[in-house]
């Protein structure tokens, strides 16, 4: 707030990189219960739309020659599909449609997100953080359901000396706990980090003599978040895939 | 008066993004090298780069994330 | 902006109001509704993935590599009888070849015969004409030796008659032989 205020004291400009990411109702008000329908809502539904645009509609021919969509869908499929297999094992793959879901709800919410004047569910930690939670959960309890108590050995290291093996134990279990606070801050931080310096170059847009500068910085940002999007989504994925890998097989 | 120590606190939070660049550019930067050096064990490597940018940037986003908290949240 | 809604509400909601306009991420009051619409939005996409979405393009892939498969079985087999008739037409080609081979070979040994066969006959008829032209002219060789001693004869007997001799033809004769011997 006060930032704000003194730049428009100061030099006419205003900054409002923040407020791109304020929860809204759609339709009037400014109630936000747990049930309204807000922008979140709407692009999420957006979301939703766009998988099963790609996923559903674009493969509905079935064509042995496929379509431009339908390679896209497919592409994403094999995509995922030998990410799961590759970094996580065969036995995994019970687990590719729960991956595939992740995988492209961020993937489309960030490149969503990136429309202009849009919103980017994903730069929200309620949100990254109920992703993030998920999996951990998910991770925990098939690494207790498949291998028992041999999970816990996942924090004892057998190869370090037996000295060194408590300490290590505490560090390994610090570092388990910290996977969903990391995996659910780096999502939302780098949609939000991004999208806000856009905004904070569009905001010294407003100085006729920095604009030209400023239109290209944005340019150059907006290219830089298409390829974050996609990164952070995969990232997102491939750990997921290797938190999996560490439930199923926890000895390696 | 406490407002602006927190500005302070923001702008040196925000060294940790150019220590979080020195980290990506030296994970990119050996993967290159790696991969110049044997370029067919290159392709079977990039999940491991991606994972490792990942790690490196994560840590640049949080004192990013640090320096938000100080400007907005305290 | 929320502040009117918040501001009754205690030392939390004055927290959240004072973080509200400035980091919406952490108005804890708005993480209800946006877990709420996420686990909405992650069961429909789950749902619609797992249900229809990879099953199909699973069945998608499975076909065409079935189909690729098959191209590939089919390929591999005309290939196989491309081969097959490429053997078929060298067998025959070579055995047209042989059979080629022995008609010139019997032609050959035909015309062989047939010439040695002419040439023997041509060879025996030469022989023959040979004898035949040889006895002619020692028929005419004789003929001609006789017509010399007749002609010796004559004319020693007219030589001798001239000489006012009388002709001993018994002499003459032998006269003439011994001459006409060498």
């Amino acid at each position: 707030m006060a930032v704000e205020a003194q730049g428009a004291e100061e030099g006419g400009l205003v900054f409002h990189p923040m407020d791109q990411f304020i929860v809204k109702p759609l339709f009037g008000g400014s109630e936000v219960g747990m049930f309204t329908i807000t922008n979140v809502t709407l692009w999420m539904f957006l979301a939703v739309l766009a998988v099963v645009a790609l996923m559903v509609l674009g493969t509905s021919r079935r064509a042995i020659i496929p379509s431009r969509t339908q390679s896209v869908g497919e592409l994403a499929y094999g995509f995922v599909y030998k990410m799961v297999e590759d970094v996580a094992g065969k036995d995994a793959l019970a687990f590719f449609p729960y991956i595939m879901t992740l995988f492209m709800f961020i993937v489309f919410a960030n490149f969503l997100g990136l429309i202009p004047m849009s919103f980017t569910t994903t730069s929200h930690f309620a949100v990254t953080v109920v992703l993030a939670l998920l999996v951990f959960v998910t991770v925990t309890v098939v690494g207790f359901v498949k291998n028992g108590s041999k999970f816990l050995g996942l924090f004892w290291v057998a190869s370090a000396p037996l000295a060194l093996r408590p300490v290590l134990a505490v560090i390994e279990v610090i570092s388990y706990f910290v996977r969903p606070v990391s995996h659910s801050i780096r999502l939302a931080g780098n949609l939000m980090a991004g999208h806000a310096v856009i905004k904070v170059f569009a905001g010294f847009a407003a100085i006729a003599v920095v604009s030209p500068i400023s239109v290209v910085a944005i340019t150059a940002m907006y290219g830089l978040e298409i390829l974050v999007s996609f990164i952070q989504a995969y990232v997102f994925t491939i750990l997921t895939c290797v938190y999996l890998k560490d439930a199923l097989h926890p000895s390696h | 008066m406490e407002g602006q120590l927190a500005h302070i606190g923001a702008g040196l939070a925000a060294i940790g993004s150019g220590a979080a660049a020195i980290g990506v550019g030296n994970v990119a930067g050996n993967y290159l090298a790696g991969a110049l050096r044997n370029p067919s064990a290159a392709a079977s490597q990039t999940a491991t780069l991606f994972i490792g940018i990942a790690f490196a940037e994560a840590l640049g986003i949080f004192s990013f994330l640090v320096a938000l908290l100080l400007m907005f949240a305290v | 902006m929320a502040t009117v809604t918040t501001e009754a509400a205690g030392e939390y909601g004055a927290d959240a109001a004072a973080s509200a306009p400035g980091m919406p991420q952490l108005n804890f009051d708005h993480w209800g509704n946006q877990i709420f619409w996420l686990l909405i939005t992650l069961a429909v996409i789950y749902f619609v993935l797992s249900r229809i979405a990879l099953p199909r393009i699973a069945a998608v892939l499975a076909e065409r590599q079935g189909t690729i498969t098959n191209d590939l079985a089919k390929a591999e087999e005309l290939k196989r009888q491309a081969g097959e008739a490429e053997q078929a037409y060298d067998k025959a080609l070579a055995d047209a070849r042989a059979e080629a081979q022995n008609i010139i070979a019997e032609a050959k040994a035909e015309i062989a015969a047939e010439l040695k066969v002419a040439t023997d006959k041509a060879d025996a008829e030469i022989a023959a004409r040979t004898a035949e032209s040889e006895k002619a002219i020692s028929e005419i060789r004789a003929g001609a030796l006789d017509n010399v001693k007749e002609v010796a004869r004559d004319t020693a007997e007219a030589l001798v008659t001239a000489l006012g001799g009388r002709a001993d033809s018994a002499a003459i004769d032998a006269a003439v032989a011994e001459r006409t011997k060498g």
